[in-house]
């Protein structure tokens, strides 16, 4: 069914829009390879779900080129939607019908062959542990479950893009888990779009992430590089009765440090060392009163302000 | 696919309690005005046997029975009709078929044939009822089957009103409002007129209706059908396409 020769699954280009004369999206690139889960990230508003209601033809974009599996989406939309999955924010689910009917009708718009669609609807509905509700109506479950059958009606179609808007919201931690793994699961030999507000879900899940902010994308790069502009390694440290900043610089294996609050100190750890220790020693025999020590990473709004204050940050980022 | 979506909106009538008691209402109209004019008919017999070219069962009885069925789907469709967009958007299920490999054609198309089926029913079951005339007497089935041919194009006509008219909104009762005032304001518009040539007749439905009661299939009335449902698909495709444009 895809068109293997393609090397991108999705390939955007200067997606723009605007509503009613105020630009929402602008000049958007992204690209998704075969077995790439990328996270798509960014703060409410930032224009996430328009640029996914988009790229899977719910919404006309103002400029700009939609490309799935080497097919175009503005002009041969029927052929390009068959390669696409797509979970929007409120999944949209028919609570008259029971989940394997839902399935199978998800299955026939998708156009899998009549006598497929039993079978392409008892897998998806196995890959997301909805095999013993199969019967119950959509309408009774829970909303773990629910969000599980939105998740099945995206992939149910063995489809080469699977999209995903904000798929663990409203999850308990363990529903959070199976999703996630669930997601990695997806990435093979697939494409994956995940969106989503929460860095961590994107550390664990994505293999690359893209950061929106007021309609524009600020960042692009690997999961490891987000890291390493999270704070890397670098610790917080919190002492009651601090020594002086030189003190602490001179400590082995400390790289830099900082002030970082009135009596909190922030360490950059030297390559290849582990200061935690010598701190903890030293914090012990010279009475710093040593009261926290922790990874000193920053929260996700701290990054978003570091990056949309920094214009370039894209260009430095992509590697 | 046009089938697919045909048959989903079909499942979702019948799964709501509301077409249930529209077609239970319905029947219990139409099988009262058939009986009473049945009575009567058959008070009138001896009488009419006197006259040399009498009107038959069919006339007296199964005519007038469609054109009171023609009225109130004009009040039913709108209920039945008012879901079919209205309610996936408010909803948000739409962005099921949008993101399916459907066009637009295929999901408005889909909709209103599921609609149209589900109104066939109600109106084989009044052609049955007039059928069943045919066990005491003489029945014309031409002019039955110009009936059927009559009220199954009126269905379709309002159901393609009542499909625009739900594509406009994203709630459901604003919808059944809207159609039900296009559709009677198409109904008798022609009342608005006491000159026989207005151009006013030409858009009157009942107009075009009431030869089918008469048994006259004519090919200008079906071509008035076929544009009034031509026009409104036409319509709602191009607003729920606009609907992506504009977002």
């Amino acid at each position: 069914m895809s068109d293997s020769a393609a090397p991108f699954t999705l390939d955007a280009r200067a997606l723009s829009r605007s509503f009613a004369g105020r630009p929402v999206v602008r000049d958007v690139e992204l690209k998704v390879g075969r077995g790439e889960v990328l996270g798509f990230l960014g703060p409410n508003g930032a224009g996430k779900t328009t640029t996914m209601q988009m790229l899977t033809g719910n919404l006309s974009p103002g400029a700009g080129s939609i490309s799935i599996c080497g097919v175009d989406l503005l002009a041969q939309p029927v052929a390009a939607k068959r390669h696409v999955g797509y979970l929007p924010e409120t999944p949209p689910l028919y609570g008259e019908l029971s989940v394997t009917e839902y399935l199978e009708l998800a299955a026939r718009l998708r156009r899998v062959p009549q006598r497929q669609v039993g079978g392409a609807a008892a897998n998806a509905a196995e890959r997301c542990g909805l095999a013993a509700v199969g019967g119950r109506l959509i309408g009774s479950l829970s909303k773990g479950y629910r969000q599980r059958v939105g998740i099945a009606q995206a992939i149910v179609h063995e489809p080469d893009l699977i999209i995903l808007d904000e798929p663990t919201v409203g999850l308990d931690p363990n529903q959070i888990r199976e999703i996630r793994a669930l997601i990695r699961a997806l990435g093979q030999g697939r494409g994956v779009i995940l969106s989503t507000h929460i860095l961590p879900e994107v550390e664990t899940v994505c293999d690359r992430v893209q950061i929106m902010h007021e309609g524009s994308v600020v960042y692009s790069g690997t999961v490891e590089a987000l890291r390493a502009l999270r704070g890397g390694r670098a610790l917080l440290v919190g002492l009651r009765q601090p020594p002086p900043l030189a003190e602490l610089r001179a400590l082995p294996g400390v790289a830099r440090a900082e002030a970082a609050g009135a009596d909190l100190f922030r360490i950059e750890p030297a390559a290849d060392a582990d200061p935690v220790e010598e701190i903890v020693r030293h914090a012990v025999a010279h009475g710093w009163r040593l009261y926290q020590i922790a990874p000193a990473q920053a929260s996700l709004e701290d990054i978003f302000a570091h990056l949309t204050q920094r214009e370039d940050a894209t260009e430095e980022a992509v590697t | 696919m046009i089938l697919t979506v045909a048959a989903k909106e079909l499942r979702a009538l019948f799964v709501s309690p509301l077409a249930w008691v529209v077609l239970a209402f319905f029947q219990l109209v139409l099988a009262w005005i058939f009986l009473s004019r049945l009575d009567a008919f058959l008070a009138l017999q001896s009488q009419l046997v006197v006259l040399t070219n009498p009107p038959g069962a069919t006339e007296l009885v199964i005519s007038p029975v469609f054109g009171v069925a023609s009225i109130v789907l004009v009040m039913a469709v709108p209920l039945l009709s008012m879901r079919l967009v209205a309610e996936e958007r408010r909803n948000q299920t739409m962005t099921l078929l949008l993101s399916a490999p459907l066009s637009m054609t295929d999901i408005v198309l889909g909709k209103f044939l599921g609609l149209l089926a589900f109104l066939l029913l109600p109106i084989l079951l009044i052609g049955a009822m007039g059928a069943a005339l045919a066990v005491g007497g003489r029945l014309d089935w031409g002019l039955v089957a110009s009936n059927l041919i009559g009220l199954a194009l009126v269905a379709g006509g309002l159901a393609a009103i009542g499909l625009y008219a739900s594509c406009l909104t994203a709630h459901p009762v604003v919808a059944a409002v809207a159609a039900l005032a296009i559709s009677l304001v198409l109904w008798m518009i022609n009342l608005a007129t006491s000159d026989p040539a207005s151009p006013l007749h030409l858009v009157s439905l009942l107009k075009h209706f009431e030869p089918f009661t008469k048994g006259v299939v004519d090919t200008a009335n079906l071509a008035y059908f076929a544009l009034l449902i031509v026009l409104f698909l036409v319509l709602a495709i191009r607003r729920l396409d606009a609907d992506r444009l504009r977002g």
